[in-house]
């Protein structure tokens, strides 16, 4: 099917507009459509989707090197995820964290968990989660102040807590 | 508990009761977990994906909360007992694809119903009548932490409940709420509301679940995100929305009644008459009409029937609902008539 605008490409975006109950059905290529979210940004999330569209489409070397990622305990390859959209497995997202961070603050508006914890699981990680909330606002602190060796300081204090969080939930033996 | 029982009463979410259950069908949560160190379902070989089902299996076996309901191993069961699961909402269409160590379980009052092996190990929900997140939410936590006692679960403290798409990650939760919008159809003013919806992050479905339009006036509006927030502000968010968009639909059903009457009010008879009399009638025809007595009962317009008996035929005129009930297979002229029949009879009481 090719673009119902330019009529060259083909269309991948599929689109159904409502305008005073009127439904139109338009099918676009990614170009056409691009032009057309900036007309509609304010009454779709159509843009939203494009960015997502966009995040893979990063410079070829750092591209092919994240594409041939491929997660230690289930194989999926980044390449494989771009494909899909789903990941192999829990441990995917330790793997691939550094493309996986962008892209869900992407869809989510935060990558940060603010729900609840496995009971299992809880005591140790609650407070080990609370320390490091306390030690980002000391940080953000600590920056606004200038205080750049103190930041440095709590920035590898920070990791190191995160990096015992990590080895724990990997110690943690499954049933 | 047999699959056939289930015809004998109305689920739970049926029941026309609870809170803004004019305009509020049902409220349902879901939750996404996934078993640490194991591949999703997708990506798991034969082996692992039978060891996650008799590990499931086991697990709800083990906690008391859970002792009324049973298994139902997807590979064991026919085409048409797994539509009528589907048109019950007890598990979604793709979960009825290649159904290979698959299982749903479901408690005897049909309000809490685990999938196993859908697009994630495990995909819990309940269900509860009108408008009632937080009573679904309080269950279905509790089925969580009982859960969570049996099994080690994927999760990062950072980015939550890992699931297998990324946009379920962190609660891996969606509440999302039926509502019944007629006047506001009528009044051609849900688009607005839709497109509002929209902005604001959340999505809408039709009737019966994802991918289908909307059907009958029947909107099902949910959370799209389930990263950065609690699992209580997220449902206090739906909340909101959802207490103005009842607003919105109690102004337009007073606005309907106070200019044109007499026009709504033979709509929702000639409907009403439709029903009690056809011989033939097809599934698309009955929604659109059922939705009118709906209304109709809800304005007080139609006394003489009950909401839940309306509720009911929603879901028991449905396909596998109509050849279930027949106990053989139905041509689809054949099911227009078994269709007619059973809503004179019911109406007609």
């Amino acid at each position: 099917m090719l673009c119902d605008i330019c009529g060259k490409n083909p269309a991948t975006v599929h689109l159904t507009e409502i305008i005073d109950d009127q439904m139109n059905e338009l099918h676009l290529c990614e170009e056409c459509a691009r032009q057309k979210s900036v007309q509609m940004e304010s009454q779709f999330g159509l843009s939203d989707l494009l960015a997502g569209m966009a995040e893979f489409e990063k410079p070829a070397t750092e591209d092919r090197e994240a594409a041939a990622t491929k997660c230690p305990d289930c194989g999926l390859a980044y390449r494989d995820f771009k494909k899909i959209g789903r990941l192999g497995c829990g441990e995917c997202y330790t793997t691939f964290k550094k493309y996986l961070g962008p892209l869900l603050k992407r869809i989510h508006g935060s990558s940060r968990h603010q729900g609840k914890t496995p009971v299992k699981a809880a005591k140790g990680l609650k407070e080990e989660i609370n320390m490091i909330q306390d030690l980002r606002a000391k940080l953000q602190k600590a920056i606004e102040a200038e205080e750049f060796e103190e930041a440095a300081r709590l920035r590898d204090q920070i990791k190191a807590v995160q990096e015992k969080q990590q080895k724990s939930s990997k110690e943690e033996p499954t049933r | 508990m047999q699959l056939n029982d289930f015809l004998k009463h109305t689920s739970e979410w049926l029941k026309g009761t609870g809170p803004n259950s004019d305009i509020v069908i049902s409220s349902r949560i879901r939750l996404a977990r996934n078993l640490d160190k194991v591949p999703f379902p997708h990506w798991a070989n034969k082996k692992q994906s039978k060891q996650v089902l008799d590990q499931i299996e086991q697990a709800v076996a083990n906690i008391d909360f859970l002792k009324t309901a049973t298994v139902f191993r997807l590979a064991d069961i026919g085409n048409i007992d797994k539509q009528f699961l589907i048109e019950r909402h007890l598990m979604s269409y793709e979960h009825a694809q290649k159904t290979d160590s698959k299982a749903v379980i479901i408690d005897s009052e049909e309000i809490i119903s685990i999938m196993v092996n859908e697009e994630d190990h495990i995909r819990a929900q309940v269900m509860q009548s009108g408008f009632n997140l937080f009573e679904a939410w309080n269950i279905i936590n509790r089925i969580d932490d009982c859960l969570a006692k049996e099994l080690a679960f994927a999760f990062l403290p950072e980015w939550g409940y890992l699931t297998c798409c990324p946009t379920n990650t962190g609660t891996g939760m969606r509440g999302s709420v039926m509502l019944h919008l007629p006047a506001l159809v009528m009044t051609r003013q849900i688009n607005n509301v839709l497109a509002a919806i929209a902005k604001l992050s959340f999505t809408t479905r039709g009737l019966y679940g994802e991918g289908t339009q909307a059907q009958g006036n029947f909107f099902q509006i949910s959370n799209q995100v389930a990263l950065g927030h609690s699992e209580e502000e997220v449902i206090e968010n739906i909340n909101g929305l959802i207490r103005q968009i009842i607003e919105q639909e109690n102004q337009a059903r007073s606005a309907l009644l106070s200019q044109n009457r007499a026009m709504l009010e033979d709509k929702v008879k000639r409907s009403f008459g439709i029903l009690r009399s056809a011989y033939i009638i097809s599934s698309q025809e009955t929604i659109e009409l059922l939705s009118l007595v709906r209304l109709g009962c809800d304005l007080d317009m139609i006394r003489d029937i009950d909401r839940r008996v309306v509720n009911e035929l929603f879901i028991v005129t449905q396909p596998a609902h109509l050849q279930k009930i027949e106990g053989k297979k139905l041509s689809p002229q054949e099911r227009d008539m078994k269709r007619a029949e059973l809503i004179r009879e019911r109406l007609n009481k």
